[in-house]
């Protein structure tokens, strides 16, 4: 800071913190107009979530649709090898190290080292066996975050030619398909690169890996699923089949149960994550 | 006054105590040590409990999901409790304290969760046993009521999760078990939807509009076509007793359950406390049970079938026991009498009937004189003409006309001859009343039957005489 401000008294004091509002509103600009890299943008839009209000409350005046801000999500997944970067540099998330707070036993299962995720091939396929805390380590770490259930479910409605393609018996049928085929294949099935790109440019949204957001666990599927029909509110202890929007839609169903399944701490082999990144304005 | 509230205190409290005397006194029952459940795989059961006190049961069940055959060129990808369709048989007492673990394999995409008929408690244990893949749950229960009791997976979609094979049996046995039998099996019906029709070969997926319409591609025993079929069939011993423990996993249908050629001696109806006996048919709903007794007293194969029979024989809902002769348990004499199979084996002839086969038979005779004809005649009227014409020739007032002095007649034996070899249709009068029938033709009668028979009726019931030989019969059959 220069001298002269701190001399000047109130009179500099405004304009100190009209310097710093500036600076900071310039980083901000340039920062939102900039496309994060490996990132696609998904615009500002609505999208119908599968918990809405009790159907009793249903009128046409309400609007069940939610509003999504514009914000970026990973074009992928994240891989073995960038999470090997991750954490070569933040050693306190390594396997032999992590605290059994944040990850189960079963964390980075399938690596054969702290350093080490086994076979080369293996560097482009995504990072599973992470837990909640892990992922949102990882994306703090970038500077980004979990995408929310909402901002996942409007990027992931899109199909490769349309932006919401739940009404699509075939992308359904496609979602369907890998959701009743167990998970032991192994990820080279799939390399990353294949599959498919949805409209907006992210790859493989469905059909690779379960993926963690933000706030996974607002959605309360209960272990009791025949007592779900009886509770209310949007997203708070989920109103099961009779306040879902869509009870046909029942691969929204499949990914609200097994959000609903996992705690913060839990890894599984066939859940990673990607990242996702709200800008300022 | 206050005796008598006093009183309907008491009496309320000691009704309510002895209304649920049995739940209270299982809930009661200390539990001594502590075993691991054997778990079994269909069409085999754990053996029968033999001990007299509850005891802690630790069940370790797991979850997988894999891809197996449906039926021959059919795969599915199945959802199991350990790895078979319908899931392992558990096997407890009344009052036993079991403590539930339930893991789910890690290459699942599902997590899964297990409801328990027997369980007294919220979700039947599926809101404590909810599990994501490479996890596990642990939740605890007392067994207070006997009975045999269908499992399966709870989690959303439920319907799904049950469909595609989240299903089987625990028995909770009374205290003192159930009346010993010889053999005792576990046999589960269930429905399978795929996108393809049945038989449609290759990989299907699971239909969800099919399961929701109901109209199941596959309705079968044991989890797939043959399960319990040929080299997989049950089998017993002539004279022994078989037990079936039967559950119906559903998820829509309800069963019919029968075995071809017994009748259920004993039916414990729906798996409860409840016997019937000598029972053909017995209904199992979907959810729930039954257990049957049958003696096998007779040798041979008995075909178990949901009795909504085209389930049975085009769906796959097929099973077999093979009751064996070697080493039986009664003698060839004493099951010959209960069924001796085919004894004998006969033509049959049905006697009279308006069209005569005489190919196999000569029994046309040729006569020598008229009254030769009119004796043979009278014998052939009576085979073939009587049922209609009335043995007195008498005839059906407006349908059959009468032969009893007919002025029809009057035209000749001749078109009488006519009549009989080429039928008459229409309108005709006859004796002042019309008839508008049909006579059908009967050329199967030989010219000799022919010219006698006519010969028969002109010199019968007073009609004018004349005769007629078969010659002129045969000129006339060719016209």
């Amino acid at each position: 800071m220069p001298a002269k401000l701190q001399v000047s008294g109130a009179n500099n004091s405004i304009k100190f913190f009209a310097a710093i509002s500036l600076l900071w509103a310039a980083a901000c600009t340039t920062s939102a107009e900039q496309l994060p890299h490996g990132m696609v943008e998904i615009p500002k839009g609505v999208f119908t979530p599968l918990y809405t209000s009790s159907s009793a409350e249903r009128t046409a005046e309400v609007d069940e649709t939610e509003l999504v801000e514009r914000f970026f999500i990973d074009e992928r997944a994240v891989t073995n090898a960038d999470y090997l970067e991750f954490v070569g540099r933040y050693p306190k998330w390594q396997r032999s190290r992590i605290p059994g707070l944040f990850a189960d036993d079963s964390y980075l299962t399938d690596w054969r080292g702290d350093l080490d995720f086994g076979d080369t091939a293996k560097s482009a396929f995504p990072v599973v066996n992470v837990s909640w805390f892990a992922a949102v380590a990882y994306c703090r770490a970038q500077g980004k975050q979990l995408p929310t259930v909402a901002q996942w479910e409007r990027a992931a409605a899109a199909s490769e030619t349309l932006e919401n393609a739940r009404d699509d018996a075939n992308f359904s049928a496609r979602i369907l398909d890998w959701y009743t085929s167990p998970a032991d294949r192994p990820l080279t099935e799939q390399a990353m690169g294949e599959g498919y790109r949805n409209l907006y440019g992210a790859w493989n949204m469905h059909g690779l890996i379960w993926e963690w957001t933000r706030d996974f666990n607002t959605a309360m599927v209960t272990g009791e699923s025949r007592g779900d029909a009886g509770l209310q509110r949007q997203l708070f202890c989920g109103s099961g089949s009779i306040g879902a929007a869509d009870p046909r839609d029942y691969a929204s169903f499949m990914r609200f149960a097994f959000r609903s399944s996992l705690a913060g701490d839990y890894t599984v082999g066939s859940l990673g994550f990607r990242c996702s990144f709200e800008p300022a304005n | 006054m206050h005796l008598i509230r006093l009183s309907l205190f008491t009496l309320i409290l000691f009704a309510w105590t002895h209304v649920s005397a049995s739940e209270m006194s299982a809930a009661n029952e200390p539990i001594i040590g502590e075993e691991e459940a054997v778990l079994t795989i269909a069409p085999n059961v754990p053996p029968p409990i033999t001990r007299d006190h509850a005891t802690k049961v630790i069940v370790n069940l797991e979850t997988r999901e894999l891809r197996g055959r449906l039926t021959d060129g059919v795969e599915y990808t199945f959802w199991t409790f350990g790895g078979v369709v319908p899931g392992k048989f558990i096997r407890i007492r009344e009052g036993d304290l079991v403590e539930f673990h339930l893991h789910n394999h890690p290459s699942s995409r599902m997590p899964h969760n297990i409801d328990l008929h027997a369980v007294t408690g919220p979700g039947g244990g599926a809101e404590s046993s909810f599990t994501a893949p490479g996890h596990s749950s642990t939740f605890s229960f007392k067994a207070l009521n006997p009975g045999l009791y269908v499992y399966h997976c709870a989690t959303a979609p439920v319907g799904m999760h049950i469909a595609n094979g989240m299903y089987g049996l625990i028995l909770v046995e009374p205290k003192g078990g159930y009346p010993p039998v010889d053999r005792e099996y576990y046999v589960m019906q269930s429905e399978f939807y795929t996108k393809g029709s049945h038989g449609e070969t290759g990989y299907q997926p699971f239909s969800m509009e099919k399961a929701i319409a109901e109209q199941a591609d596959y309705v079968v025993f044991n989890g797939s076509v043959g399960a319990l079929v040929g080299d997989n069939a049950m089998t017993a011993k002539t004279g022994e007793t078989v037990r079936l423990y039967v559950g119906n996993g559903g998820p829509n249908l309800v069963s019919s359950f029968h075995v071809i050629g017994e009748v259920f001696d004993k039916v414990y109806i729906e798996g409860g406390d409840l016997v019937n006996r000598n029972v053909q048919s017995t209904l199992v709903p979907a959810g729930g049970s039954t257990i049957v007794d049958m003696e096998m007293q007779v040798p041979g194969r008995n075909i178990l079938v949901d009795h909504s029979i085209f389930r049975a024989f085009n769906k796959g809902a097929l099973g077999m026991i093979e009751v064996s002769t070697d080493e039986q348990a009664v003698s060839t004499e004493l099951s010959t009498m209960v069924y001796s199979g085919k004894t004998s084996d006969d033509i049959y002839r049905p006697e009279g009937g308006a069209i005569l086969d005489l190919q196999e038979e000569p029994t046309s005779r040729v006569a020598a004189t008229q009254s030769d004809q009119i004796q043979f005649g009278k014998q052939v009227y009576n085979q073939v003409c009587a049922a209609c014409h009335q043995p007195d020739g008498s005839g059906v007032a407006n349908v059959f006309p009468p032969l009893a002095e007919s002025d029809w007649l009057e035209r000749g034996p001749v078109s009488a001859a006519a009549a009989i070899l080429h039928g008459l249709a229409g309108k005709i009068t006859v004796n002042g009343v019309d008839y508008n029938s049909v006579m059908p033709a009967m050329a199967s009668l030989s010219d000799e039957d022919v010219a006698n028979v006519v010969t028969y009726i002109y010199n019968t019931w007073g009609n004018p005489g004349g005769r007629i030989d078969a010659s002129e019969v045969a000129g006339i059959r060719g016209e």
